[in-house]
This record gives C-alpha cells, structure tokens and sequence, in this order.
C-alpha cells in the first residue's frame, strides 16, 4: 500500500522538480555570456568543402591575412535568420566573414543563403559538427574573431543584433 | 470614461468569480444548499461583467484612443479596421482579457447547460472553475491592467507588428484560447470528480464533449498557425519545432490521449487514474505553454516582451493550480483506481498504446523543448535543440499510431477476436501496397521515410472510409472516423509536399526565365506597390506547365510603416491540392532579383486534413445521433 502511494504522488514530484527548475531560470539574463574556453588559444587544423557555391574554409584561409569574422550558423536556426542584417553591414563596413554551415544539407544553406543574402566570402560545410568542437561553440548562431595566426580573439554568442555592430568591428581592429 | 467603465467591470467580475468560488465550498461543507446554488447566478454574472469589460477595451482599440496605454502601444490610427479589432488580443494584456473571457463564458455554459451529474456536481465545477479564473483575473488587475491610461496621450500609437498583421493570424489565438479553456472545463471536472468521489462512466459522458470541442479548437488553432507561418514567414516550411509551437502542440497531445482514454473510461470504466491524470495534464500543459510563451523563458522567433515579474506571477498562479490538482490526484487517485480488466486484444488496449505513443510523443517534444534550459540550469552551455531531434523521434511514432489507428476502430471492447480484421482491412493493405509501388515505379521516390509515410496515408485513410461507408454509423463513430482521415489526409500532404518538392533558386533579370521539370516561370516584371499601411516592392511571375500557363505569382517584399518593419509576403498559387510558392529576395545592385521558387504538391492537403480532424471532433460532439441514410447512400454512390 505505500509503495503504491507513492506511485501517484510520482507526478506532483515530477511537476515540483519543473517548477524548481523554471524559478532557477526566470531570473537570468535572456543572453548568458558562456566564454568559450578556446579564446585566445590557437585553432587546430581544419579543412572544410565548400558549400552553396563558395569555396570552402581551411585553416589556412584563416592565417595570414587580416584578423576574420568566423559565423556559425545554420539553415534551421532562426536566429541565424535575424542576424542577416547585421553579418551584411559587418561586411559592407569593410568585415571579411567566413561561415560554416553547421549539421545542414548543401540545399538549405543555398536556400538559406537566397533568402537572408550571403555576406560570406568562404562557406565550410561542417555536417558533423565537428567544428563546435574546435571553437568551443555551445550553439548557433555565434561569431568569432580569428587573428592572422589562427588565434581566437573574441567570441560573440547568440545573434548579432544591431548594437553588436560596433562591438564587432572594434573587436576586429583590437586583433590586428 | 468607457475605458474606466470597462475596468470597473472587470474587478465586479473577479469579486463575481470569488463569489463562485467560495459559495459552493463553504455551502457544500456546512450543508447549505442555498448558499452553494449562488454558484450559478454568479457564473453568469462573471461572463457578462467579463464580456462588459472586453467590449470597452474593444471599443478603444476601435475609435483609437491612444489615452489608454494599450492601445497606443499596440494600434495605429491607419491600420486597417480588421487589426484595429484583432489588436485587442495581439498582446499581453488584451490576449490576457480574452482568456478570462472565454473562461466566463464557459462558466456560464456550464451552468446553464443541464447536467446528469446532480446540481451538487455543477456547483462544485463551478467553483474549481472559478478559483482558476480568480487567479487570472488577480493577474490581470494587479500585474497587466489593459485599461491604464497614458498622460499626456500621444497623438498616434505605436503600431501592431506586421506580421501580425495578417488574418491568419488574428484569428490563431482566440481559437487556441478557447481550446486552452476548454480543457480548464476538464480540468475543473476531473478535479471535482475527485473531490465528490463521482469519476466513472457518468463523469467521462459529461466530461467527453468538452474535451472533443477542446480538442477541435486546438486543432483548428494549431492548423492555423502552421498556415501562418508557412505563408508569411517565407521560409517555404510549415511547422519549425519552435518552443511557441511546441507549446501549442503539447496540450493537443496530452488533449488527444485523453479524448481517447476518456471514451475507455465511458464505455467500460477502466482506466479512471490515468484518465484524470491526463486531464489535469493537459489544461496544465496549457498554462503551462502560456506561460512559457509570456514569460520569455526560453527564445523562440514568435518572442513576446519579456517582464520577469509577470512571468513570476504566471509561475506562483501555476504552481498553485497544478500543484493543487496533483495534490488533490495523489489523495485521491487511490480511491478511483480500480477500474475493470480488459484482454489484452480489445479496443481498450488499443487504446491505451494510443495513449502510450501519445504520451511518449509529449515527453519526446516536452524534453526537446526544455531541455536546453534544464541543461543551462545545471550550468551547462546555452544550446537550441533543432528539427532533426523532433523529427526522428516523433515520426517513427506518428507511423506505428497511423498503423494502429487503422486497425482499432475494428476491434471490440473487452476482449477481440481477430478473425474479420483480414477481411476488413484488406482495402487498406492493397491501398498502402498499391501507392507504394505507384511511388517507386511512378515517381521514382527511393526515401524509405516517404515510402512509408504514403503507405501509413493511404492505410489509414482507406480504413477510415470504409468505416464511414458502414451501416448504423453513429456520429460519434463517423467523427473518429473522419478525425482519423483528416490525420491520413495530413500525412499524405507533409509525404508529398516533402517528397516530390521542387525548389529552384536564381537571380533573374526581367525578361529572364527558369526551368524546373514541367515547369517554366518568367519574371515578367518588378515594380513598387502600395497598402494602407505598408509599401512593397512586388514581382510578377508567369509560371506555365508543359507550355500552358498555369498561374501568375506575386511575391513581394513589403515594407511596414508603423513599426518600420520588412516582412515577406510569397507569392502563391494553388495547383490541385499543392502550391506553387514564390519569395522575392533582395536585387544583386546589377539589375537582377533573387527568386526562391518551390513547387510543393498536395501541400494544402496538410491543412485540409487539420480541418477534417477539427470537424470529426465537432462531429464527434454529436454521440449516438446516427449518420442520416440518404448521407450514407450518397456517398456509397459516390464510391462506386
């Protein structure tokens, strides 16, 4: 009898345990900053194909010129969506920017691309995720500031909203 | 001077709701049959006071009286009439009004229509019903006044957001709301079914009717919704897995269970436990997605204003109801639990692994849709959990319950033979045998999932036909049946529009044209356009199949004025059941226009199979009425 007790207050713990977990989180900030533990450290070696007709996105690529905007991004992340504006005055301010099309199929990133224009000079196509990894990203979208040795200067999580434009580009002039 | 009225009235109405509430409690303890029969009288004052406050709030979102804080943050002077009116619910506060409203309503419904149940049933409904208004209405006057006003009035309001802005749209919340409310009646009958120790057949013929109309609506609203996006958005998708959606579709699970279990519960008593459990469930699930949604606790496209306090207070009154509820479930639930034993061949337990797979479909979309907040809290990475998740793991489901579906309504209560089912389901499986060779021979289509989701179509949509074209169909029958075609008629469309899709993406000058199978499209011309509230710049393209021309799209790239805003508007155009389907992007500064082209066959069929479901459950409403004979013969004819 009191093993079975237990069985119907099961869902009012469940619901309890909710409740504790949506108070914990109702308070935070909607846009946490999670550093990436990779900041400042050197990216391994990586070639990525192409995608969408752009050429693909190397290491290399990366080194030897000036310092780059590396933007993770997806066909079906919405966010991704609403950055398009800014990722385009980012680049018409003079912004190299580099994309890799996470876990996505070669015809949504180009659909993707037609739709929300395409600021992208290289486009990687990451369909294993692997990249995530390499840049210690947590989610899409999120932009990174590569220097010309391939060094991680500076992450931006979540969507570029029109305030971030600035932050941005003077991230970029810091990593020259 | 309407605005205050309108206030005034909303506060009568809560102290109403009081009255309804403790009435009943206090009368029902001491004895006093007169005191608790002041419930009824008191419902029906709550839902004129109610509908008295939201037709002030209305009327000043229809003359624009921008001295009333709402409606100068949310209208414009030069909208157009029909989203001056449905601005009264495109926001916190108004949509707010709305809920309470559809909730006196059915209040009032409730105590008026006649019940089987006893009056000392009703009387204890009502109360439940109107302590979960209470604190609705304490939320609306104390944390979201619609009729604060603004000193000193600004002289124009700040404009509805565009894509909102869109008859699809102002017509998606009320009809989710009013299935949100519609499950509350469950809630408020599931609860006072174990308060009064009254769960049984009975309880489950009084209950089931607001759980069918509940469901339809949902369905309605949700069907609704996804047409929304799918032609506003521009992203040539129906449904994105959003959190808001999710929300939506949670208590349509939860709501789909229990209309199933509810009919165990009716027919054989059995399964009482499970059956208010998922009744207090899913008008939770409905708060519970309401407040998801308003509270911004997670991030979703459809964001609304974020305000941690209002969330605070939707958390505390959720708590309360659903703690309550499940408090009241785990005293009670004990007591009712023993139903009736069944074999494990029976309409009983085909329904239960309905309701299995129902609710393994709700935990799989609850845990996707919370779980990056849960793995945040736990102070893990802040991480969004895409398509490819929800898609994996609901559609092998959704495969396994169209199967079933075709072959439980044929099996009898208690316990089933199966020696007719071959006979019966026989159409179904040359039906499903047949489309699938007419996919891989026809069309070429290799995709196992395709595959299979024609074979599941064609399956469950010839078993519901042959159960329509039966003798001595009830309507109760017939909604099941048609609910369950609908289903199959939805598959068919999301296979199809999935499967046989084209997309074609260019840049094209005037004059240019593309190619695409049969199809041939020209852009014929690109010129600026004006609305009452918006400018465009819009696209003409002459599509022709096989040489004949078949339909001209516009799309267009509009241009809000009040709040500046860009949205797309695709250009479409219906082909038998699918659509052709047209965004315009951005010009490439040399005289060339970005076109995203999709040709999508049987796509409306998505939404058609939406409305066949909400209709089977009208349908349903209508219990043991039988389908009229002529119907019948007709449509016999029809087949033959």
């Amino acid at each position: 009898m009191k093993g079975k007790r237990l069985i119907w207050l099961l869902p009012l713990l469940l619901f309890a345990g909710l409740v504790a977990l949506m108070a914990n989180h109702l308070g935070a900030p909607q846009q946490q900053v999670i550093k990436s533990h990779m900041v400042g450290k050197p990216l391994a070696e990586f070639a990525l194909e192409g995608v969408a007709g752009a050429p693909g996105l190397a290491l290399v690529d990366l080194k030897g010129g000036g310092p780059v905007l590396v933007n993770i991004f997806a066909s079906w992340c919405l966010p991704c969506a609403v950055e398009a504006p800014q990722l385009q005055a980012l680049k018409d301010r003079g912004a190299t920017i580099h994309g890799i099309a996470l876990r996505d199929e070669p015809a949504d990133v180009a659909g993707f691309l037609a739709r929300h224009g395409n600021p992208f000079t290289r486009i990687g196509q990451d369909p294993g995720g692997r990249m995530m990894l390499a840049f210690g990203a947590s989610g899409v979208p999120e932009t990174y500031v590569v220097d010309a040795q391939g060094v991680i200067r500076y992450q931006h999580l979540g969507e570029i909203r029109a305030e971030h434009v600035d932050l941005l580009m003077a991230e970029l002039e810091k990593a020259k | 001077m309407i605005p205050e009225l309108g206030h005034l009235a909303l506060w009568l109405a809560a102290s109403f709701a009081l009255l309804q509430a403790a009435a009943p409690s206090i009368g029902l303890w001491k004895r006093d049959e007169a005191l608790a029969a002041l419930a009824r009288p008191a419902a029906l004052a709550q839902a004129l006071l109610t509908l008295g406050a939201f037709a002030a709030l209305t009327w000043a979102f229809w003359v624009s009286d921008f001295s009333v804080k709402l409606v100068a943050a949310n209208s414009h002077s030069q909208k157009p009439d029909l989203y001056r009116f449905t601005g009264v619910w495109a926001n916190h506060e108004g949509s707010l009004l709305l809920w309470v409203l559809v909730m006196a309503l059915a209040g009032a419904a409730v105590a008026l229509v006649p019940t089987a149940l006893g009056e000392r049933f009703r009387v204890r409904v009502l109360s439940v019903q109107a302590f979960v208004s209470l604190g609705f209405f304490a939320f609306l006057l104390l944390a979201s006044n619609p009729f604060e006003r603004l000193v000193p009035a600004p002289t124009e309001g700040q404009g509805l957001n565009p894509l909102l802005q869109d008859p699809g749209l102002a017509f998606h919340p009320p009809l989710l709301y009013a299935g949100y409310v519609g499950l509350s009646v469950a809630f408020a009958f599931a609860v006072a079914g174990m308060l009064e120790n009254a769960v049984g057949p009975a309880w489950a013929r009084a209950t089931r009717p607001w759980v069918a109309g509940a469901w339809a609506l949902l369905t309605l609203g949700i069907a609704l919704g996804s047409f929304w996006a799918y032609y506003e958005l521009g992203w040539g998708g129906w449904w994105f897995w959003d959190p808001v959606e999710n929300a939506a579709l949670m208590p349509w699970l939860a709501a789909t269970a229990l209309l199933h279990s509810i009919a165990v519960v009716m027919k054989r008593d059995a399964l009482r436990a499970w059956t208010l459990l998922l009744a207090v469930a899913a008008f939770s699930l409905s708060m519970m997605g309401t407040f998801i949604v308003r509270s911004g606790l997670l991030t979703s496209v459809h964001a609304f204003a974020v305000d941690p306090t209002r969330g605070l207070f939707l958390m505390l009154l959720m708590a309360l109801y659903i703690g309550g509820a499940l408090t009241i479930y785990a005293l009670a639930a004990g007591r009712v639990a023993e139903g009736r034993q069944f074999a494990l061949v029976s309409r009983e337990s085909a329904l239960v692994a309905n309701n299995l797979l129902m609710s393994a479909m709700l935990g799989v979309v609850l845990v996707g849709t919370l779980y990056p907040m849960a793995l945040e809290a736990a102070g893990g990475a802040q991480i969004s959990v895409g398509p490819p998740y929800f898609n994996r793991t609901t559609l092998p489901m959704l495969f396994v319950a169209a199967v079933l579906m075709g072959i439980a309504p044929w099996l009898g209560w208690r316990r089933s033979g199966t020696g007719h089912l071959a006979a019966r389901l026989l159409p179904a499986g040359v039906a499903a045998t047949g489309i699938v060779i007419l996919a891989l021979l026809l069309f070429g289509i290799r995709g196992i999932g395709a595959l299979l989701g024609f074979a599941a179509a064609a399956w469950l949509g010839v078993a519901s036909l042959s159960i329509l074209l039966r003798r001595g169909v009830t309507l109760n029958i017939a909604g099941m049946a048609v609910a369950h075609l609908g289903v199959a008629v939805s598959i068919l469309g999301a296979t199809a529009s999935g499967a046989l899709q084209q997309e074609a993406l260019v840049a094209m000058r005037v004059g240019d044209a593309i190619e695409m199978g049969p199809w041939r499209a020209e852009l014929k011309d690109v010129r600026p356009v004006a609305g009452p509230n918006w400018t465009a710049i819009e696209a003409t393209l002459d599509v022709q199949r096989n040489g004949r021309p078949v339909a001209t799209l516009k799309p267009q790239s509009r241009m809000f004025v009040a709040p500046p805003q860009e949205t797309t508007e695709a250009g479409r155009a219906g082909w038998w059941g699918g659509e052709l389907y047209s965004v315009l992007g951005k010009p490439d500064g040399s005289g060339r226009w970005q076109i995203h082209l999709w040709v999508k066959p049987l796509v409306r069929l998505i939404w058609w199979g939406g409305l066949l479901m909400a209709f089977g459950g009208l349908l349903a409403l209508g219990g043991k009425l039988r389908l009229p004979s002529r119907v019948r013969t007709v449509a016999q004819e029809a087949v033959a």
